[in-house]
């Protein structure tokens, strides 16, 4: 079997897997990024390359067909808009777990009854893992396109509910790696973590989808290295491995951001969100201001973090927002921006959207960096964002959000909140910030009252 | 068996390399870190082409060129959009005015 011709396939996979690991490294820091972008690309075509030139492939035309018709899906879904990233994202790992889910079940029926033990538990993760991300991943896209309502559907029980389901395809694969040969059962294995990954989702609301994706991505990648194993291929197992790392990481980093705990997210246990007691009936006074008063402070200021949450991307006005730090950028105004790790539906959204917004990146701070910069920052301007800044995180015990890490912007000499109704964040609780005596409330539409502070500040600028 | 022992220390291993690599990528770079991953995820694509090319049963080509069809457009969107976004990501073009 040791040809010169396997030698040159084994030896392409072993560079390409040096390549994809280099290209997770470049990664690092923006300056090499797209190093690794090309890094990642010539691996892969050095991977594909070694595939095709294996013997045992008799037959290329379902090949190309396959990868055509591909590549025609896959150059649109390279295009969308920034905004829908986050649902591209949830749509790809659909795609990878339905091509593991899919190599999996082929590799059951030409093997069975011959699998030995060890194979068929790797197989049997494959497809369960595979089931539950296609069917998850799917349902998660759809809520974040607005196909499906974003609304958790929560009922009594629901987690002893799922639990047992996928306590039943556990079962069945117990039984299949004792008796590989009982094909009727397979179907069953397949069909019921399909059905689980409805079932993890449906409780899970919009503001949960950074964790949720991020899990996803880390069960995609889990998955494609059980292939691996099933079909002994090292290159497959440390793709996976390292996908399913980065997936796990991302959702640890995402769990903190909101004060949970790993195995609350493991279990699914998202979306459940207490009713805050304190809230109803309370009527506290806010002060509010106008688009002038606000862009004289913000021309009369020194330095100024602005604060954006999903709530900016929503009113798409990140455009707008360039144009207000373009203008006190040139009035000598030192202006940063914070960011929440949970800003956004997917880790790291914001970055990209202030990024495609023409936003310098290293005026973009993490939670770490922002936070000691409020008490000497002269404006903190809340775009969009409302929990992420409740500092009853910090203080007040009884409050659901209480230990999330937020950015402390009622540190800053005057806050200002761009918030278009009176409404309640997404854990349903009042913020107390906006009762502060420094606190200038900015009701309006984000875009059109950013807009509206630009050409104030443009208006006095010649003077 | 020996096989499979091999394939878990490379496991453990690249699961090690991928945390010490992921840890360090910035924050700001996480939704590239994900496309990017999931375009190197497709990677499955291989053992999709050596089903849907080997000619063992009908049910297995079919299978084979539908999980190729799923792979190929995760490596071709994902190293697309990872690229494009990668691409918005710029320094302040002068260094600023200081007071």
């Amino acid at each position: 079997m040791t040809s010169a011709g396997t030698l040159v396939i084994q030896f392409a996979y072993l560079i390409a897997t040096a390549l994809f690991i280099l290209s997770l490294r470049w990664l690092s820091s923006p300056a090499t990024a797209r190093r690794g972008v090309l890094a990642g690309e010539v691996g892969m075509l050095l991977a594909i390359g070694g595939t095709l030139l294996q013997h045992g492939i008799v037959d290329y035309r379902w090949i190309a067909i396959g990868l055509v018709l591909g590549t025609i899906i896959g150059i649109p879904l390279g295009e969308v808009q920034m905004t829908a990233v986050p649902q591209r994202t949830a749509l790809s790992h659909a795609f990878g777990a339905l091509c593991v889910t899919l190599v999996g079940t082929a590799e059951f029926y030409l093997r069975t009854p011959n699998v030995p033990r060890f194979t068929m538990i790797v197989l049997s993760m494959e497809v369960i893992l595979g089931g539950l991300t296609f069917t998850g991943s799917l349902m998660a896209a759809g809520k974040l396109q607005e196909l499906l309502p974003q609304r958790p559907l929560t009922y009594k029980g629901q987690n002893i509910v799922n639990l047992a389901v996928l306590a039943v395809a556990i079962g069945i694969a117990i039984e299949l790696v004792r008796h590989p040969g009982e094909k009727h059962l397979f179907p069953f294995m397949v069909a019921i973590p399909l059905l689980f990954g409805v079932m993890m989702i449906v409780p899970i609301g919009g503001a949960d989808m950074p964790t949720v994706i991020s899990l996803l991505n880390s069960y995609a990648g889990l998955s494609a290295a059980a292939m691996g194993f099933v079909l002994d291929s090292k290159l497959l197992i440390i793709a996976g491995a390292l996908d399913g790392s980065s997936g796990f990481i991302l959702s640890v980093i995402m769990s903190k951001a909101m004060n949970r705990s790993f195995t609350n997210v493991l279990f699914g246990a998202f979306g459940q969100v207490q009713v805050s007691h304190a809230a109803a009936g309370e009527q506290l006074p806010v002060h509010s201001a106008t688009p002038e008063e606000a862009a004289q402070i913000l021309g009369a200021a020194n330095s100024v973090m602005i604060v954006p949450g999903y709530g900016m991307a929503v009113a798409q006005a990140q455009h707008k927002v360039r144009e207000l730090f373009d203008v006190l950028t040139k009035r000598g105004i030192e202006v940063t921006f914070g960011i929440h790790p949970v800003a956004g539906r997917m880790p790291g959204h914001m970055n990209v959207l202030l990024a495609e917004a023409d936003i310098p990146y290293d005026k973009l701070l993490g939670m770490e960096d922002a936070n000691p910069m409020f008490p000497q920052t002269d404006v903190a301007l809340v775009i969009g964002a409302n929990d992420v800044t409740n500092p009853a995180a910090r203080t007040d015990t009884g409050s659901p959000i209480y230990g999330m890490p937020i950015l402390e912007v009622d540190k800053a000499r005057t806050v200002m909140v761009i918030k278009r109704g009176q409404g309640l964040g997404f854990a349903g609780i009042d913020n107390p910030l906006y009762h502060l005596d420094k606190t200038l409330m900015l009701f309006g539409d984000a875009k059109s009252f950013v807009g509206s502070i630009v050409h104030e500040l443009s208006g006095g600028a010649g003077h | 068996m020996q096989e499979l022992v091999n394939s878990l220390f490379v496991f453990m291993l690249a699961g090690f390399i991928g945390f010490e690599v992921i840890r360090r990528v910035s924050p700001l770079l996480h939704t590239p870190l994900m496309s990017l991953t999931n375009a190197l995820d497709a990677i499955a694509v291989v053992g999709a082409i050596v089903l849907a090319g080997s000619h063992e049963s009908k049910f297995a080509t079919i299978l084979g060129t539908i999980a190729i069809v799923a792979a190929t457009s995760n490596i071709v969107g994902g190293f697309l959009i990872t690229d494009r976004m990668l691409k918005m990501f710029k320094v302040s073009r002068a260094p600023k005015p200081r007071t």
